[in-house]
């Protein structure tokens, strides 16, 4: 109401009523400024991630024959064919497998490196680098050459052999395979999450830590009790990131076993890759897609809802 | 409230002048009209066939002002199929493909293809009848021909003579001339050749333990296939491959003829003593590398057999210049064409298959190897295996015979349980 009164305010003080004002105001200046800098990023978003999830939506509905050039709408059919798919038990046994091993082995080496990494030492700086520099290095360059560490004559084994033990063919056994894609992707990744921890630890304040060993408390108390609620938002974030991260796995098991043996590495994300491009089954491919949208989605606001019970403060 | 106007509008139609363009960048590069620039996807990035196939464009160009350029894509071997299918579904088809054997029943039922025959039979001097009919059956559909079968190659063993005679071996030309040339005989070499030397025995190429229809080289040999003639009933869990399987399982695990899973070898790196390969891989042979020869594959429990792998050429109906594309394949498979091109691809025409033609491009085998490999395999040789939706069930194969690899793997057992994946596929 303020704003009307100013404007009649204005209108009245001038001598020609019937001259409008200007159209560039500086109000709307700054608000095409704004638009325009969020213009490219908004067109991107647009463009590549909410046209093409509208259209995997649009997708899931047809069935759709790329050699053939046919696409026809069947309906819920796709959906309904979930429910008689083989293959999607052992896929999504297979995915949780994965996604909880990953963010279990992660998450507490992550911390335990960080813990350790934090203390005034010698050296500390040397270990840092060394454990964050694979998150820059390329993922199909670093699963290549972890590929021939792991072959049955590969490297590991080397080592293994050279203190007489006979290591198994990491890749090709049905247990070991899909333990070798989750070591290769926690050591890949650990570092960024280390780093993150290491942030969160330097921001618990000293004199907590005074206190409490004034009180008595032991090391692993302390840990527990002052360490783990304060740098608990930090958990939050590092186990969503490990988490959506996860679940989209792909490079890894291109390369090191194209979901074998077996399907015991086949995760959703391969076999949504499987049905589409190699089956050519695209509309299965996009329902597929849309079961692995709709996890990620309930375990983030799972996640984000539970976030009330045990992180400590948010900023 | 008031001020916002035109805001959000203008972003509105900002985005749809930008998505516009966007949407015109992934269109068609080039209307019908000005020079058709093709493109034809292939397999080989190999610069001897790369060169042969680039002469062969150079010289059509001349004689056609109306194509501007001709360019050889290859892709990779391992992904080539999953690779064209993508570039067929984001609208970047190419013009001409190479297609291979396990997918030809997909691609030639699907219509992606234009037919081909009235465009051969109308060339000059062409020839269309000289095409063996046993080579074109499985590019055909309904009397049409959908893919000229460009490569027509038998599966041989290339054998490292160096390797074989360090390791106190007689080489398979020695064997084939007492009559020994059996798998057995071959196991058994390839088994003491790897004590020996040290050096894989007897490598199956591209098989790596994924690649199964390679297996169909050997099993072969028993009698064994992977599906009945009709593609209706899996052939698995017959007897003859159960036979095949368990001597091929004892050769690996036991006595180390084959190189184990996860082991890579090279034949042509000097890394293996003998590899079964198609003679198309003539070409990475190196000269002055090692002795090597050519044998034919070696005898089965049911005698002598020969396998071949076929690769078909295809015009893409969603070319913008299919008529072109049709017209230069008419060429690029023309009798002198197909003469030149059969040092490395064995073509499907009956006045090229003799031994004084094929020696004449192929300096690097002997008119013995080339009659008995080459055109007595294809003339006799079973296909590799090749059914409709080939990829489904070559990923369901390979997942049912993963078991198969290890140490104590019950065959039989294996084998069942391929047959319980794959028959609802085979039966739809």
């Amino acid at each position: 109401m303020s704003r009307t009164d100013t404007r009649v305010g204005r209108v009245e003080a001038r001598p020609t009523p019937a001259r409008s004002r200007p159209y560039w105001t500086a109000r709307r200046r700054d608000q095409l400024t704004g638009y325009l800098f969020i213009a490219p990023q908004l067109l991107g978003s647009v463009v590549f991630v909410i046209l093409p999830l509208l259209l995997v939506v649009w997708y899931s509905l047809h069935e759709w024959n790329v050699l053939a050039d046919t696409f026809d709408f069947v309906g819920a059919d796709n959906y309904t064919a979930l429910a008689d798919d083989p293959n999607l038990g052992p896929v999504l046994r297979a995915t949780g497998l994965f996604s909880v091993g990953l963010v279990v082995f992660n998450l507490s080496l992550a911390l335990l490196l960080a813990v350790l990494l934090n203390q005034k030492l010698q050296g500390t700086i040397v270990f840092r680098t060394l454990f964050f520099s694979p998150v820059v290095v390329s993922l199909v360059a670093w699963t290549i050459v972890w590929g021939f560490l792991l072959q049955d004559n590969g490297g590991l084994n080397g080592l293994l052999d050279t203190i007489g033990v006979d290591g198994p063919n990491w890749l090709r056994g049905e247990g070991t395979a899909m333990l070798s894609v989750i070591v290769v992707q926690v050591f890949k990744n650990v570092g960024l999450n280390m780093v993150l921890f290491l942030a969160a630890l330097q921001g618990v304040p000293a004199e907590l830590y005074e206190a409490a060993e004034v009180d008595g408390a032991s090391r692993m108390r302390q840990f527990w009790r002052i360490t783990v609620p304060l740098i608990s938002p930090t958990i939050l974030l590092t186990s969503i990131i490990t988490v959506v991260g996860s679940l989209q796995v792909f490079a890894q098991i291109a390369v090191l076993t194209q979901g074998g043996p077996g399907t015991s590495t086949t995760v959703l994300v391969y076999y949504l890759y499987q049905q589409a491009f190699q089956f050519h089954h695209f509309g299965y491919g996009a329902t597929l897609s849309i079961v692995l949208f709709v996890i990620v989605l309930a375990l983030t606001v799972l996640q984000w809802q539970m976030r009330k019970r045990w992180v400590f403060h948010e900023s | 409230m008031v001020t916002r106007g035109k805001g959000p509008r203008g972003v509105a139609v900002a985005l749809t002048a930008a998505l516009a363009l966007a949407g015109c960048g992934g269109g068609e590069k080039a209307g019908s009209d000005g020079p058709a620039n093709l493109r034809m996807t292939i397999w080989s990035a190999n610069e001897a066939h790369l060169k042969l196939f680039n002469e062969i464009a150079d010289e059509y160009k001349k004689s056609h002002p109306d194509v501007g350029t001709i360019t050889f894509d290859p892709l990779p071997f391992d992904s080539y199929t999953t690779t064209l299918t993508t570039q067929i579904a984001g609208g970047n088809a190419p013009d001409l493909a190479w297609i291979f054997e396990n997918s030809a029943p997909d691609f030639v039922a699907s219509g992606a293809l234009r037919p081909l025959d009235d465009t051969l039979k109308s060339t000059a001097e062409y020839g269309y009848d000289d095409l063996s009919p046993a080579t074109r059956k499985l590019w055909q559909n309904d009397g049409k021909l959908y893919a000229y079968p460009f490569s027509t190659s038998p599966f041989g063993i290339f054998v490292n003579t160096d390797l074989l005679k360090k390791a106190g071996q007689k080489t398979p030309a020695e064997l084939i001339a007492a009559g020994q040339w059996t798998w057995d005989a071959a196991l058994a070499a390839a088994s003491a050749s790897q004590a020996k030397t040290g050096k894989a025995g007897l490598v199956i190429r591209d098989f790596d333990y994924k690649g199964w229809d390679n297996l169909s080289t050997f099993w072969t040999g028993w009698g064994a296939r992977a599906w009945s003639e009709d593609g209706k009933t899996c052939g698995f869990n017959a007897p003859e491959m159960a036979d095949a399987m368990t001597t091929l399982h004892k050769a690996i695990f036991t006595d180390k003829a084959l190189p184990g899973p996860g082991t890579t070898a090279d034949f042509f790196a000097g890394d293996a003593a003998m590899t079964v390969t198609q003679i198309s891989r003539a070409s990475l042979l190196k000269d002055g590398g090692f002795g090597w020869d050519l044998v034919p594959l070696p005898a089965g429990p049911k005698g002598n057999y020969a396998v071949i792998g076929q690769a078909g050429i295809g015009v893409l109906k969603k070319s913008p210049h299919a008529k072109a594309a049709a017209d230069f394949l008419a060429f690029l498979t023309n009798p002198t064409n197909s003469a030149k091109l059969a040092q490395f691809f064995p073509p499907p025409r009956q006045s090229l298959l003799t031994a004084e033609t094929l020696a004449k491009t192929n300096p690097k085998l002997k008119p013995e190897q080339l009659q008995k490999v080459v055109i007595d395999g294809i003339t006799s040789g079973v296909v590799k295996p090749s059914h409709a939706g080939q990829a489904e069930l070559s990923q369901q194969v390979r997942a049912g015979l993963d078991p198969l690899w290890q140490p104590n793997a019950d065959v039989k057992a294996v084998l069942d349980g391929v047959c319980a994946k794959i028959q609802p596929l085979l039966a739809k």
